[in-house]
C-alpha cells in the first residue's frame, strides 16, 4: 500500500499547492484598493485559463499545421507531400474512416430513437435506460475488451469461447470465421461496439427531447385522426428534428476522433484503420512528425464544419423555443 | 467518458404530463415493454459475459464458453489475484495502474474546474472591452481535436519552450541528461488534460454564471466587496451543483482516456493510468482470457459505481450541458 499512497499523496500534494497559490493571490491581490482592482480581477481570474489555452492548444495547433508540411524529422520542408501521401496512398484508410462516421452514427441515432419512442410508452424505464446507457460509462478499451470475447474465435471442432461463433453455430453455421480477421466485414463488428456505446446517449438525449414535445401538440394530432406511424412520421420527427441532427453530428465527431477501438481490437490491421489510429500509429510508433501532424490536420478539417453545423443547429432550436 | 462533442444540449423542461398523456403511459402497449427488454439484455449480456469469464478458472475461461458456467459453476478469485499482483503469465499487476488512474484524474477533475470557475466569473461578472470576443474565442477552441495538439505539446514539455530568448515554458533537463525533469511524473498528465478540459469547463460553466441574480451581485459591489471576496463568498457556494456535475464528467473522462495517457505517460508502471495497461496487455497478452477480463472489469469497476451512485448528476449534466469530447 506504500506505492499506493505515495502516488495518492503526491496528487493530493498537487491539489493543495494549487489551491494554496490561488487563496495566496486573491488574499494579496483582494488588499489592493482603487482604480487597479478590477483590472488586476480580471488579469487573475482570466489569466491562467487564458495562458494555459494558448499554451495548450491554440501554439500547438499553429504549430502542427507548420509540423505538416515538413518531413518526418521536422527538418526540412517539402510542403503538401505529406497530403499528397495521405490522398494518394491512405485510400482504403480514408474510405474505411467514412464507413464508420456514416453507418455508426446513422445506427446509433436511429436505434436510440427507437428506444427513446418505445420507452415513452413504458412505465417503469429507468433501469432500462440505466443499462443500455451504462456502457458510456466504461473506456472504450474496456468496452472492446468486452466484444473481444464476444467476437473470439475458437476452431469449430472445438468447444466455442466466442458468444458471436456460438450463436452461429446454433443457428446452423457449421464453420464461424474468425471474426476479427474477416475483412472487410470486421470492420463493421467494430463499429458494433461503438454503436453499443452511443446508443445510451442517443437514446437519453432523445427521450428527453420526445418528452418536450407538448402535450397539447400530441393530443391535437391524436385528434386529427393521426396515430402510430403517421404520429410518428407528422408529429414526433418534426417536432425533434434539430435534437436528432444535434445527435447524429455528435456522434460523427466521437467517431472521427476516437481511436481506442480499432488500437486495442486490431491496431488498425487486416483493413480496418482509421484516420485517428494511422495518426497516432504515424506520430507515436513510426516518429513520422510530418505524417502525424498531417494526419491531425485532416482530422481538424472534417471536424470543423461539423461542428459549425451543430453550433448552428442548436441555436436554431434555441430560437425556435 | 468515451463520447465526444462538444454541444451544449439545452433541453427545455419536460411538460408536466397531462390526464390523458398518463393514461396514454398506464395503458402502455407490452409489446414495447417486451422489445425494450429484450435489447436491454442484450445490452447488458456482453458485459455478463466479461464478469463471468473473469471469475471462471483459467481452463475452463479459455476452452469453454462462458455460458456454459450457469451448468457447471466453477468460481475462483484467482484470476484478480494474480492480475492485481502480477503473477507467472504477466508480470507486473495492475495494482500501480490503477492508483495511477485515481491520482492522475482527481487533480486533472479538479484544476480545469477552479480555473474554469474563476474564468467563466470573470467573463460574466467582470465587465472589459473584450471579454465577448475571449469568450467566443474560447468557445471556438472547442473544436481543436486533441490530435492537433499533441505532438507539439510534448516536445514543449520534453525540450521546453521560447519564443527567441524568453523562456515560456522551461526546458527542464535533468542536470547532465537529455531526460526532463517532468518524465515519470504526473505533471504533464495534469497539465495537459487541464489545457484540453478548459475551453468546454468555461463555456459550460459560464452559462450558469450568466444566471445568478443580477442584484445579488450588485449589492455586494455596492458594499464595497472586491471580485475576490464575491467569488469566494458568494458565487463559489451557489456554483457548487454546476461545478460538481462537471467534476464527474471530467473524473470519468480522465479515468477513461487513451490518448493523453499514452502520449504523455507512454506504459510505465510509474505514471501509466490503467487504460494504457489495459490496452497493452490485450495487445500482448490477449489470448489469456481469464486474466484480461479479470483486469478489464477491475479497470471498469470505478467508472461503474460513480456512474450508478451519481446517475442523476450524470443525465443532468449530460442534457443541461453537453458531452465531452
Amino acid at each position: 500500500m506504500g506505492d499506493a499512497w505515495s502516488k495518492l499523496s503526491s496528487a493530493f500534494l498537487a491539489i493543495a499547492v494549487f489551491f494554496a497559490l490561488i487563496l495566496i493571490v486573491f488574499f494579496i491581490a483582494g488588499r489592493i484598493r482603487g482604480r487597479l482592482q478590477t483590472p488586476l480581477a480580471g488579469i487573475i481570474f482570466l489569466g491562467p485559463a487564458v495562458i494555459l489555452l494558448i499554451m495548450g492548444l491554440v501554439v500547438p495547433a499553429i504549430r502542427t499545421i507548420g509540423d505538416s508540411l515538413y518531413n518526418a524529422s521536422g527538418k526540412e520542408f517539402i510542403g503538401m507531400a505529406n497530403y499528397s501521401w495521405v490522398f494518394e496512398t491512405q485510400t482504403d484508410v480514408l474510405v474505411n474512416t467514412l464507413l464508420w462516421i456514416v453507418i455508426a452514427p446513422v445506427a446509433s441515432t436511429a436505434l436510440g430513437l427507437t428506444l427513446a419512442l418505445l420507452l415513452d410508452r413504458m412505465k417503469r424505464e429507468s433501469i432500462s435506460k440505466s443499462l443500455i446507457f451504462m456502457p458510456m460509462a466504461i473506456s472504450f478499451v474496456g468496452a472492446s475488451i468486452i466484444w473481444s470475447l464476444v467476437y473470439e474465435y475458437r476452431d469449430p471442432s472445438q468447444q466455442q469461447v466466442g458468444l458471436l461463433s456460438q450463436i452461429v453455430m446454433w443457428l446452423g453455421v457449421q464453420d464461424p470465421p474468425n471474426w476479427i480477421l474477416w475483412s472487410p466485414f470486421n470492420n463493421y463488428l467494430l463499429m458494433v461496439i461503438m454503436v453499443w456505446i452511443q446508443v445510451g446517449f442517443a437514446m437519453v438525449v432523445l427521450s428527453a427531447a420526445i418528452k418536450a414535445i407538448p402535450s397539447e401538440v400530441v393530443e391535437a394530432a391524436e385528434l386529427d385522426g393521426a396515430t402510430g406511424w403517421k404520429l410518428f412520421s407528422r408529429v414526433t420527427i418534426p417536432m425533434i428534428r434539430s435534437t436528432l441532427t444535434v445527435v447524429l453530428i455528435t456522434i460523427m465527431i466521437a467517431v472521427l476522433k476516437i481511436f481506442d477501438i480499432v488500437r486495442t481490437m486490431t491496431n488498425g490491421n487486416f483493413g480496418t484503420q482509421v484516420v485517428a489510429n494511422e495518426m497516432y500509429a504515424q506520430a507515436f510508433v513510426q516518429f513520422d512528425v510530418g505524417r502525424g501532424s498531417a494526419l491531425a490536420v485532416v482530422l481538424f478539417v472534417a471536424v470543423v464544419p461539423l461542428i459549425i453545423y451543430n453550433v448552428w443547429q442548436l441555436r436554431k432550436e434555441r430560437a425556435i423555443r | 467518458m468515451s463520447v465526444e462533442a462538444h454541444e451544449v444540449i439545452a433541453m427545455p423542461q419536460p411538460a408536466k404530463e397531462s390526464i390523458p398523456e398518463a393514461a396514454r403511459r398506464k395503458m402502455s402497449s407490452p409489446w414495447a415493454s417486451a422489445v425494450v427488454v429484450l435489447i436491454t439484455v442484450i445490452w447488458t449480456v456482453p458485459t455478463l459475459g466479461l464478469l463471468i469469464t473473469s471469475l471462471r478458472p483459467a481452463a475452463d475461461a479459455q476452452n469453454t464458453g462462458w455460458w456454459t458456467w450457469f451448468t457447471s459453476p466453477a468460481v475462483t478469485l484467482s484470476n484478480y489475484g494474480e492480475v492485481l499482483t502480477g503473477g507467472a503469465t504477466i508480470p507486473g499487476g495492475i495494482t500501480p495502474y490503477f492508483w495511477n488512474s485515481f491520482a492522475i484524474a482527481l487533480p486533472a477533475a479538479i484544476f480545469p474546474l477552479i480555473l474554469a470557475t474563476m474564468a467563466a466569473y470573470a467573463l460574466a461578472w467582470i465587465p472589459f472591452k473584450w471579454s465577448t470576443g475571449v469568450f467566443f474565442a474560447i468557445f471556438a477552441l472547442q473544436v481543436v481535436p486533441l490530435q492537433m495538439a499533441l505532438l507539439p505539446l510534448l516536445q514543449m514539455f520534453n525540450l521546453g519552450w521560447s519564443i527567441g530568448p524568453i523562456p515560456i515554458f522551461p526546458d527542464l533537463n535533468k542536470p547532465g541528461s537529455e531526460q526532463s525533469l517532468l518524465a515519470g511524473t504526473y505533471i504533464p498528465l495534469w497539465i495537459a488534460h487541464t489545457m484540453f478540459a478548459l475551453p468546454l469547463a468555461i463555456f459550460l460553466i459560464h452559462n450558469f454564471m450568466a444566471q445568478l441574480p443580477r442584484d445579488v451581485m450588485e449589492a455586494a459591489k455596492v458594499d464595497g466587496a472586491s471580485h475576490f471576496l464575491i467569488f469566494r463568498k458568494i458565487v463559489l457556494p451557489l456554483a457548487v451543483p454546476a461545478i460538481a456535475s462537471f467534476a464527474i464528467f471530467q473524473f470519468l473522462w480522465v479515468w477513461n482516456d487513451l490518448l493523453v495517457a499514452l502520449t504523455f505517460a507512454g506504459g510505465t508502471p510509474d505514471v501509466a493510468p490503467i487504460t494504457a495497461y489495459l490496452s497493452n496487455i490485450k495487445g500482448t497478452y490477449g489470448a489469456q482470457l481469464h486474466l484480461i477480463t479479470a483486469g478489464a472489469f477491475i479497470a471498469i469497476i470505478v467508472p461503474l459505481i460513480v456512474f450508478f451512485a451519481l446517475q442523476r448528476f450524470f443525465v443532468r449534466g449530460l442534457l443541461a450541458g453537453s458531452v465531452k469530447g
